[in-house]
């Protein structure tokens, strides 16, 4: 007799659940643990155990492969390092920005980082109320308060480097880049990946473009958001068959498109690379390492421990930190895969120019740099 | 959906009553049996669509409950099998099972115990404002959703689907905000005139789906969603002109709106609550009103239940459909009011953060009346208040609460799913709900 496809169907299921649970209850097998036993590292600065250190994200949230993830990341290293306790709230828009902050200091926290310049009125209104607590904003410089520590970033700097890297490594003589929306800590990026390439066409005689932005009207193409990566991938996929070899995505996830579009354009024929920026996206990428050239990193994790240690040992001050070559707050990652493809003469190069950009011999001027 | 070219349906019996259509009058009205036209269009035998659509909007407070009940439940469970400790209790379940029991219920009564906390009363606060803070929080955060949530409700029984809550929010925000901060005005006009602002922008925007649903029977789903793009990019592009920027600032973020354009707090500086939520009370009054009293509204159901039998009864159903839609829009203008002038104080991207889409929830929740959208809009205010507590003492993300929120629609709008889990006799349930479907009959004619 012949099973019906509904009684076969029927088995199968039958077979999967069969399965499924045994799957469960082997791996409920296992051994009880020893109760007791505090195996909580001991630290070296006293009264970290009794010291919390909370984050509010903006609306990206804590996944977000960008700065809000890494300010977290930055936070969970501390309490693994340091050993202090933290509390965490995810804002979904603005409007869950004060709730976010007012949980925050109601339930003790010591101090508080928030991400994003659109968290500074919501930041400016609790910390002028709440004297005694912390906070330290991310991206914004606006709150002059005893209590409150500004982190911001030169991102110019190092995306000049990523600029001068592109144009000269790109094949076709265009580079390309877009944003998330048209705000200063994106377009920062963008101004200085401009003139790098601007840099490179004057010491060699080039003519390689950008497309995407013009830094004299601060304007050039931007997604629209920090989601959707099917925009990020259109927007790419026009950048290459524009005649682009190198894009550099400001974007957060949306950046991902920009792989994908790669990905496809490469495997048919082209050679297109991707400069990632924020983090190291060789090691931060799921998949995809292989397209890039560099990244543009903005080290926020550090900027975030250090504000904490420093508050731990009572040693906390208003003064705005500022990421820069220098103090090595935003770099250029190393390449990785394409090293053997960068040439000496390039790479040495790009120190010089990363020696005069810290001396100052290069101004990288940005209207989005902090105003000194 | 009730279009205007849609007849009624062929048969007199609605398609999910076994009993044949109670005869109108038989049954003399009763007071409480309400009055929708959506019931009594059920009991008058529409077409199956519009049952459809009239049953998950209109249908009974039991399965909103039971919605709500089942909705924590799978909220527990996600709780339990995201957390650490359940996840490593349950690898040795069978050497030692009751740390896994210990383990769930741990993190599920942790989190609904932080939830409450944070959304009613702080059992653990000290001093009776602190106690009482959780709920201050709740009401203001139910203030746009009980506003924006009229605005739909009001469509609803008109049968249109205004998805377009968020389009609306936006551009009254954006009008009050405007208002708000350019203009210097003597207190108490400027919040008056904040209002208005925000009342007209959010009526505008209605309007324009209302007209074109009337005049030239485009479909309000269509029109609003595309609205709603169209107000959020004109926002995006305002707030990259100087004019809607801070000074010396090209971050996109308005100017704060003078504190004369602010709604005063209600408890003081202490609490965020303000007198958006008085307006929000008066709202639902005006909507009760509106709808059950007023002869417009009564219009507006005769419409919402069959626009064919209201034109033959010599109501203009283009009319009605324009005025449910500005009114509607009206509504989530105030609460686009709400943000600007009572939370926010200043316009960005993300000023009608989820509200007009939650709003389709809390008119569903709240079976398109206006008490139940007050209760449903409480009830997601709490959920948002205390979801801040929950995941910030917890840990737990505030995901869950949105999981939460989300099965809520998911069961309302398929009752019989609750209907098979809690086993509702649904043949008794019939022969009741026809009665008072009848009854309803009485009531409304």
């Amino acid at each position: 007799m012949k099973k019906s496809p509904r009684t076969l169907k029927r088995s199968t299921g039958k077979l999967a659940a069969v399965l499924g649970v045994s799957a469960l209850v082997l791996t409920a097998c296992g051994a009880a643990p020893d109760s007791g036993g505090d195996d909580s590292a001991a630290s070296s600065h006293p009264g970290a155990a009794d010291y919390t250190g909370c984050i509010v994200s903006d609306s990206g949230g804590f996944d977000d492969r960008s700065f809000n993830q890494s300010s977290y990341e930055g936070l969970m290293k501390a309490k693994k390092d340091l050993g202090i306790k933290t509390k965490q709230a995810e804002s979904k828009a603005k409007t869950d920005f004060e709730p976010n902050l007012n949980s925050m200091v109601k339930g003790g926290c010591n101090l508080t980082i928030t991400v994003g310049f659109l968290l500074a009125d919501a930041t400016k209104d609790l910390a002028e109320k709440t004297e005694d607590a912390h906070f330290a904003i991310i991206d914004d410089d606006s709150i002059d308060l005893p209590n409150v520590k500004p982190i911001i970033y030169d991102t110019a700097q190092a995306a000049f480097l990523a600029g001068y890297l592109a144009a000269g490594t790109s094949e076709t003589g265009k580079v390309a880049t877009y944003g998330g929306i048209n705000i200063p800590t994106v377009t920062i990026f963008m101004d200085g990946f401009d003139e790098g390439v601007q840099y490179y066409n004057e010491k060699n005689d080039e003519k390689v473009k950008v497309l995407g932005w013009n830094a004299d009207k601060q304007n050039g193409t931007f997604t629209g958001d920090f989601e959707n990566q099917g925009k990020g991938k259109t927007t790419t996929t026009n950048f290459i068959n524009e005649g682009a070899d190198i894009i550099m995505p400001v974007a957060g996830p949306v950046g991902l498109g920009t792989i994908d579009a790669v990905k496809d354009a490469n495997s048919n024929g082209k050679d297109a690379k991707v400069v990632w920026v924020d983090s190291d996206g060789y090691e931060s990428l799921p998949s995809g390492q292989e397209f890039v050239l560099t990244s543009v990193m903005k080290l926020m994790g550090e900027a975030v421990e250090n504000v904490i240690t420093e508050d731990l040992d009572d040693e906390f001050d208003n003064t705005p930190y500022v990421g820069t070559l220098e103090n090595k707050g935003v770099d250029l990652a190393p390449f990785h895969d394409f090293d053997s493809d960068v040439s000496d003469d390039m790479k040495s190069q790009l120190d010089d120019i990363k020696a005069d950009i810290i001396s100052g011999d290069i101004k990288v001027e940005s209207p989005s740099s902090p105003k000194k | 959906m009730n279009d205007p070219v849609d007849g009624p349906g062929p048969g007199p019996v609605a398609p999910d009553s076994e009993t044949p259509a109670g005869e109108p009058g038989s049954i003399p009205g009763g007071a409480d049996a309400g009055n929708s036209p959506a019931q009594l269009a059920e009991a008058s035998g529409p077409d199956p669509q519009a049952s459809l659509m009239t049953r998950i909007t209109t249908g009974n407070g039991m399965v909103s409950v039971l919605a709500i009940l089942l909705s924590l439940i799978v909220g527990a469970i996600l709780i339990a099998a995201t957390d650490e400790r359940v996840t490593e209790a349950s690898s040795y379940f069978f050497a030692r099972p009751m740390d896994l029991l210990g383990a769930v219920w741990t993190s599920v009564s942790e989190a609904y115990v932080a939830l409450f906390r944070s959304s009613i009363f702080n059992t653990q606060a000290d001093g009776f404002a602190n106690a009482i803070y959780p709920l201050t929080e709740t009401l203001t955060d139910a203030t746009p959703l009980i506003l924006a949530g009229l605005g739909v409700a009001l469509a609803f029984r008109a049968s249109l689907f205004n998805i377009g809550g968020q389009g609306q929010i936006i551009v009254g925000a954006l009008l009050a905000g405007w208002v708000g901060f350019t203009l210097d005005l003597p207190a108490g006009i400027h919040l008056i005139l904040a209002m208005v602002a925000g009342i007209i922008g959010g009526a505008l925007w209605g309007g324009i789906a209302g007209v074109l649903k009337a005049r030239r029977g485009a479909h309000e789903v269509i029109v609003t969603i595309m609205l709603n793009y169209i107000a959020l990019y004109f926002l995006l592009y305002l707030l990259t002109t100087p004019g809607f920027q801070r000074p010396g600032s090209n971050n996109p973020i308005s100017p704060n709106i003078d504190s004369s354009a602010a709604y005063p707090l209600i408890f003081g500086s202490g609490f965020r609550l303000h007198y958006g939520f008085v307006v929000a009370l008066a709202a639902v009054a005006f909507v009760w009103w509106l709808l059950n009293r007023s002869t417009t509204g009564f219009e507006l159901r005769a419409v919402g239940a069959n626009p064919l039998a209201a034109r033959t009864a010599g109501i203009n159903v283009s009319k009605a459909y324009i005025t449910a839609m500005v009114v509607a829009g009206a509504l989530a203008g105030l609460a686009g009011t709400a943000q600007i002038s009572g939370t926010e104080r200043a316009l960005s991207s993300d000023i009608a953060a989820s509200f007009g889409f939650d709003a389709i929830t809390v008119a569903l929740l709240g079976r398109s009346k206006p008490m139940g959208t007050l209760f449903a809009g409480l009830l997601f205010g709490a959920l948002r208040a205390g979801g801040v507590g929950m995941q910030s003492n917890t840990g737990i993300p505030i995901d869950i609460v949105l999981v939460v929120q989300s099965f809520i629609v998911l069961f309302i709008a398929a009752p019989p799913l609750v209907q098979a889990i809690f086993r509702i006799n649904t043949g008794k349930k019939k022969s009741k709900t026809t009665t008072a479907r009848t009854a309803g009959t009485g009531g409304a004619a």
